[in-house]
């Protein structure tokens, strides 16, 4: 490595960073529908099955990180195929910059874009599934920490399934098993927060997932994306 | 080393080795089978608490322990593929993925019937049972993938990438029980230690999943060799092995 690399990794870095959200905040459709579709889906739960506020607080944990959860999958379907579609992939692999990198950069735009803001207005669908208010900091923190992992983990399918003709099914089904854990865990703090108690270990233990996937999702996503140019 | 791998690493080298000892794989693995299941079901005395529907362990254990190692097994052979590029790495991981799926499926089903007599239910939300569940969607989700793809090759490559992630599982699957205080009970059969049950219980055991696991070599060692004719069939020595006599039935296709 040169010993002006560091200054070229941080450039190309910001460059994809900035490049990718100013694209999705010109296409107001890009960030504003995950939002709606996580309101959409809350809104669906106390209509199927009761409208009691008793019942309601006692899933509603689960049935806001459910929807966040779902909404992320369904944003990534688009990832990389825009990228892909116009050759901006194929040039990014050809940069001296190392792919992963490169990726890991559009992955921080994607949850700038969209895990930040789910887990900013996330407590409103919670107040109208009479969440308790001590659990609105932890449903937030929570889902900042586990959308990233989220995003991480999904860009690994987004990636495996870029050249697939109607790839979205298909990346729910690799993808929503290996979400699981971090469901446990994320809605965990938020049940636990409502319970009034300490919810320290389970946001350590989202933290590490967060931790882990940071480390290999990012390079797995760059082999899976150049196995993809390859065919 | 570089010679050994690329020996083996020929469909033709392992198309004959395979031929030569599956024969012997198939009858160890009805003996080992026949006599498990029969000494198993018939002659191990029941359990003190459970009476007899105990010996559902000489079905659940055997396939519970396959579901994992053939996972395994997809992860080994989706790294020697991607790494090295063998392709019979990618046959061995096309024809084992069903394999362990139906084992998966087949341990939990067991487990289920299993539930009723012993816990009163089908089906209890606990990390041994849910980790394995997973693994079920994860096999579904492997070669779902691999088939989404038009040509064999890229599927191929994505099914080794996901079967290298989702082999994070095994070991969720593994420590499940020690981890979390679940209902399923610990494992109560180790390589360090004496086995917790008479000798007359668990010497079954032992034959059972012995043989599941010959079973399950010849079976994939079966269906490679059919891979391998078909992917293969243009090469020269397909077709010399197939000319002479077309219609014979030792050629496996």
């Amino acid at each position: 490595m040169s010993s002006d690399s560091g200054p070229q990794w941080r450039r190309a870095f910001c460059a994809v960073l900035v490049r990718d959200m100013r694209l999705r905040l010109r296409h107001g459709s890009d960030w504003g529908s995950p939002l709606v579709f996580f309101a959409l889906i809350t809104t669906l739960f106390p209509l199927a099955t009761t409208p009691d506020p008793v019942t309601l607080a006692r899933v509603a944990p689960g049935v806001v990180w459910v929807a966040a959860l779902l909404a992320v999958l369904l944003s990534l379907e688009a990832l990389f195929r825009e990228d892909r579609d116009d050759g901006t992939l194929e040039q990014m692999m050809f940069s001296p910059v190392p792919t992963w990198w490169l990726v890991l950069a559009k992955l921080c735009a994607h949850w700038l874009m969209t895990g930040l803001p789910l887990a900013l207005v996330a407590p409103v669908p919670g107040i109208m599934l009479a969440l308790p208010a001590q659990g609105f900091w932890a449903l937030s923190l929570s889902l900042a920490l586990g959308s990233a992992t989220l995003i991480l983990i999904g860009a690994i399918g987004a990636a495996l399934t870029v050249s697939v003709r109607r790839g979205g099914l298909l990346l729910s089904l690799m993808v929503l098993p290996l979400y699981i854990p971090v469901l446990i865990f994320g809605a965990g703090v938020v049940r636990l927060a409502g319970e009034g108690a300490a919810v320290a270990p389970y946001l350590a233990i989202l933290g590490a997932l967060l931790a882990g996937a940071l480390a290999l999702a990012p390079w797995a996503c760059a082999a899976a994306l150049r196995l993809g140019q390859d065919s | 080393m570089w010679q050994w791998i690329h020996k083996w690493g020929s469909p033709r080298v392992f198309y004959r080795f395979s031929l030569r000892v599956t024969p012997w794989l198939w009858c160890a693995a009805a003996l080992l089978l026949g006599i498990g299941a029969v000494w198993g079901l018939a002659f191990a005395p029941p359990d003190y608490q459970q009476h007899d529907s105990f010996r559902i362990i000489y079905v659940h254990v055997p396939s519970a322990m396959l579901a994992e190692s053939c996972f395994a097994l997809l992860a080994v052979c989706g790294a020697i593929f991607l790494v090295w590029k063998i392709k019979l790495a990618d046959m061995v991981a096309r024809v084992a993925a069903p394999f362990g799926a139906s084992m998966t499926f087949g341990a939990l089903v067991s487990g289920a019937v299993w539930g009723i007599p012993t816990w009163g239910t089908w089906w209890v939300w606990d990390a041994r049972l849910t980790s394995m569940l997973i693994l079920l969607f994860l096999y579904m989700g492997v070669m779902a993938l691999r088939y989404a793809f038009d040509r064999p090759d890229s599927g191929g490559r994505a099914a080794a990438v996901l079967a290298l992630v989702g082999v994070v599982n095994l070991p969720i699957i593994k420590y499940s029980v020690d981890w979390w205080n679940t209902l399923h009970q610990k494992s109560s059969f180790s390589l360090t230690q004496a086995p917790s049950m008479p000798a007359s219980m668990w010497v079954p055991l032992l034959l059972m999943m012995l043989g599941s696991y010959l079973l399950f070599a010849a079976l994939v060692l079966t269906r490679t060799r059919h891979e391998i004719l078909r992917r293969e069939s243009r090469s020269r020595w397909v077709r010399a092995l197939i000319a002479p006599d077309a219609g014979s039935s030792d050629t496996g296709v």
